[in-house]
């Protein structure tokens, strides 16, 4: 990938983050929660994204954003009033944000009319124009806004990047110009140096200040100056006022200085390359002149500035007490990194960043992020290499037990090291993977936006938990199923708002999207205040379309449940929303392909709560191995309620070859797993058995009858789909400790299998072996 | 699935010959990945008589076929004189249980000749071809019709 391409790319995840950011504030602002502060975020995240946009030339993106951020502006300067109909205006803006966003970065068409009415509106809404924002001059936007009183946003709310100015002034970063929280050291030089974004360039003053480091590494500035004077016409004068007296003189010191004024056509990037090899130990600004601006004005121009900074800076400082003015006169006086300890209190949305900074403040030229960016690929990799490492180390185990070591012995003793070292390696490297769900959430609240808007109802989401962290691969693929669910809370759960004021209801109805980790899998809640299952409804359907006989007798929760039959779908008219077939067993499966289950509760009048329960991660699964005909298998722990060895009192046959066993008063099916599974023609018998009662998704319990238990153990989730194919009963492959492979039982399909689905897996078998 | 490597008509082709009871058959060498002794297998429920179930390859898991069954043969009674080949066969690895490596033969394509009328319908579908060497007759595997016999594309089962 060449090198725009990659920075192209950073921008585009970065314009993610400020989505999410924007999308965040805009939410808090639509709760009441936020204050300025947020509306200031927002408007720097939609700047952020302006601003690198105008960078690669995203004409339409720029165009949008800028129009947005008028708005934003308006808000934030307390001309526009926020109304809840102003900060819709701004979440449906928001979305079209991210299109054009993802457009931008993925390609395809963007809905032009879509566009252009949002921005009107938005235009509208903050009493101007409609006003055209060139592209190009969006980069140098930053120092109009200088000029024309909107320095406040530089003097609170630093975000990370301000604190970048420590060294790199090389940096370029997008976004650097907006951050300009030391606009007197650097980053006025990136703004104005900014690919010929006003004026045409002229030349550079270039002020030049070697260390004595650079004297030591044997540089020597004659010879930097006479390559700089290759690139175009150079005056040179020579600063020789810091040099002291001959006996306090340091023979290895640095005392001169240089300031250059250079005519080129070359760009500073080629006059920072002469100094490429010194830039840490030296002292250097190069300042782009251009025309129709003088060397003197464009002084003038700086100190006007920064007076401006300064003397709106104390006026913060009443506004905000928290700053102490000293770290002001400092900025002012000696822009070094060291105020930024003092300030980072005042950055509260990016504490973990500026908590960093305060460690570690004056690392020269090194970003002051906590994170970093790693292709997933590689960590996908390392997490197949650690489970490797996990299965070799049980297989040494093993061997080691085989060989007749003592157990006390050093070579056990190691070995147990190894095995809390691998595990924690393990965990680790899990935890890489884990996100947390907050993106999803934030995707979710557009889906709300959008169907409430569509349905005409007036809905509110409340989040909880968005900070729970799940592994990566789990999150994408819950997107579709949380849609879904949602939707249908909206569509299909939500009254109408007369109905509900008529219900003694708010007018808004709520939907309430909860994570929260609970044992070792993360929970997910999505429920309504609605008007709850309407379970005559349901019951009605299901018989009229099949699902069950008319005569069934079915509990309330086995009633909830037909909600999950495949083709079952309660809107009476299919509306755009909900009800186009795929229905709530689509959801079902998928999260059960997530080795997840859904589970419903309703209360009439009171609404429905859909409950999802997740993994952490699809890598690594808790299972008890069992022996069945001589084969090792597994069964996931999740599964399980319980196991016992079933008494003569306690079987009772059943019809022709069907077995039950009594627990505690009800009748539990025993599936022998060895027949289910093809691995032996008789069934077990079940008083050499052991049961192994399992809860499938449905909530059905069954026994399963296996003929051993060897024990529980966390096992590597090894895919048979990779190169062989699916395989009825069986969820997944895993090798254990000996180093041979155990399949991993897919207890819902052996009981499915065993049950109401008899035929199913008569036909598989068939087939299979034909 | 995507095609075996086809060497080009004109080169050598070197081929890794191995026994099933009497007969030898070979298979290209740019297929095969690894050659193992037999280590036990893992059944699979359900799966097809020449299945012989999964090994574990340093962390992947694959499947083995007994190639003597899937050509209607006797099927192996494997021992730990008996051989795996570790095949790549378009995306998927896969074990080939084989009586014994015997050779490693460099021929040219143009040597290769039809399957003569004579063999069974079943095992003509999975050679290419036959190679006179030395007296001896081997028979080319072609490793992609060994699994998309039954069906197309979904591996050996399905």
């Amino acid at each position: 990938m060449d090198t725009m391409a990659a920075i192209k790319q950073t921008f585009f995840q970065e314009c993610e983050e400020q989505l999410a950011e924007m999308e965040d504030g805009l939410m808090m602002i639509e709760r009441e929660e936020g204050d300025l502060e947020t509306i200031n975020a927002v408007f720097r995240a939609v700047h952020s994204i302006k601003g690198g946009a105008g960078a690669f030339g995203l004409d339409d993106l720029v165009r949008f954003a800028h129009t947005f951020e008028t708005t934003l502006d308006g808000m934030r300067s307390g001309k526009l009033e926020i109304t809840p109909q102003i900060v819709k205006l701004m979440l449906r803006s928001a979305d079209i944000l991210a299109d054009l966003v993802r457009i931008s970065r993925d390609g395809g068409e963007m809905d032009e009319t879509r566009v252009s009415q949002m921005a009107d509106e938005l235009s509208r809404a903050s009493g101007a124009a409609p006003a055209p924002a060139p592209a190009p001059q969006a980069a140098l936007e930053p120092v109009v806004a200088f000029g024309d009183g909107q320095v406040d946003e530089f003097g609170f709310a630093p975000t990370p990047v301000a604190f970048d100015f420590g060294g790199d002034t090389a940096a370029n970063e997008p976004e650097t110009d907006e951050f300009g929280f030391a606009p007197v050291k650097i980053d006025f030089d990136n703004m104005l140096a900014d690919d010929g974004a006003a004026g045409n360039l002229k030349g550079f003053e270039i002020a030049f200040a070697p260390r004595a480091e650079l004297y030591a590494k044997a540089n020597d500035p004659l010879r930097l100056l006479r390559e700089l004077g290759r690139l175009g016409d150079m005056k040179v004068a020579c600063d020789a006022s810091q040099v002291p007296l001959l006996g306090e003189i340091d023979p290895e010191g640095a005392y001169l200085t240089w300031k250059i004024s250079l005519e080129t056509e070359a760009d500073e990037r080629s006059v920072r390359e002469i100094f490429e090899f010194v830039e840490f130990d030296c002292d250097l600004s190069v300042r782009p002149v251009r025309e129709g601006m003088d060397e003197a004005t464009a002084e003038d121009t700086v100190k006007a500035v920064l007076a401006q900074v300064t003397a709106q800076a104390a006026v913060e400082v009443v506004a905000a007490p928290a700053i102490a003015p000293v770290v002001f006169a400092e900025l002012a006086a000696a822009p070094s990194p060291a105020p930024v300890e003092a300030v980072a209190p005042v950055a509260p949305a990016k504490a973990p960043a500026s908590a960093n900074t305060q460690a570690a403040p004056q690392q020269a030229g090194q970003q002051p992020g906590a994170t970093i960016r790693v292709d997933l690929d590689r960590v996908d990799r390392l997490i197949d290499l650690v489970g490797e490492l996990v299965i070799n180390q049980s297989m040494l185990a093993q061997r080691v037990t085989e060989a007749g070591i003592a157990r006390l012995s050093d070579v056990a003793v190691g070995l147990d090291d190894l095995e809390h070292l691998t595990r924690e390696i393990q965990d680790s490297v899990m935890a890489i993977r884990a996100q947390p769900v907050r993106p999803i959430f934030q995707r979710m609240a557009r889906v709300v936006r959008e169907v409430a808007d569509m349905t005409g109802k007036s809905v509110r989401l409340v989040t909880e938990g968005e900070n729970c962290e799940v592994d990566k691969t789990v999150i994408e693929r819950l997107a579709d199923p949380l849609t879904h669910m949602i939707r249908n809370a909206i569509d299909h759960g939500l009254e109408k708002p007369e109905d509900r004021v008529a219900a003694g209801k708010p007018e808004q109805g709520v939907v309430r999207m909860i994570a929260a980790h609970r044992s070792g899998r993360v929970v997910i809640e999505v429920s309504d205040d609605g008007a709850g299952i309407n379970r005559a409804k349901v019951r009605e359907i299901a018989v009229k379309k099949g699902i069950i006989d008319a005569d069934a007798q079915l509990t309330d929760a086995e009633i909830d449940d037909l909600i999950f039959a495949p083709g079952f779908s309660t809107a009476a008219t299919i509306s755009d929303v909900s009800g186009r077939g795929v229905g709530m067993d689509v959801v079902r499966r998928s999260i059960q392909a997530l080795g997840g289950r859904i589970t419903i509760s309703s209360r009439p009048g009171h609404g429905t709560t859909f409950s999802l329960s997740l993994p952490l991660t699809l890598a690594v699964l808790d299972g008890m191995v069992v022996t069945v005909a001589g084969q090792t298998l597994v069964v996931p722990l999740s599964a399980i309620v319980e196991t016992l060895q079933p008494k003569a009192a306690d079987v009772h046959g059943l019809g022709e070859k069907a077995r039950v066993i009594a627990i505690r008063g009800s009748f539990i099916p025993l599936v022998d797993v060895g027949s289910v599974l093809s691995y032996r023609e008789d069934e077990a018998d079940p008083l050499q058995s052991v049961a192994v009662m399992v809860e499938t998704e449905n909530q059905t319990q069954c026994a399963l009858m296996v003929d051993g238990i060897i024990g529980q153990q966390q096992v590597v989730i090894k895919s048979l789909e990779t190169n062989y194919g699916h395989v009825f009963g069986v969820a997944a492959a895993t090798i254990l400790g000996d180093g041979r492979v155990a399949v991993i039982l897919d207890v819902d399909a052996i009981v499915a299998g065993s049950r109401q689905d008899a035929a199913r897996a008569e036909a598989n078998r068939k087939r299979s072996a034909a | 699935m995507t095609q075996v490597r086809e060497q080009d008509v004109t080169a050598n082709n070197e081929l890794i010959a191995f026994r099933l009871g009497e007969q030898e058959f070979c298979v290209d060498i740019m297929s095969v990945r690894d050659i193992r002794g037999w280590t036990p297998t893992t059944p699979l429920p359900h799966s097809s008589a020449y299945v012989k179930g999964v090994i574990n390859l340093r962390g992947a898991v694959l499947p083995v076929v007994d190639l003597a069954a899937r050509l209607g043969f006797e099927p192996a009674e494997p021992s730990a004189r008996h051989v795996i080949i570790i095949t790549q066969v378009g995306n998927q690895t896969i074990g080939l249980l084989v009586d014994a490596v015997s050779d490693i033969l460099t021929v040219n394509s143009g040597s290769i000749q039809a399957t003569p009328n004579v063999a069974s319908e079943l095992a003509r579908a999975f050679m290419k071809g036959v190679i006179a060497m030395e007296g001896r007759m081997i028979s080319l595997i072609a490793l992609d019709n060994v699994l998309t016999q039954n069906q197309s594309g979904q591996g050996l089962l399905n």
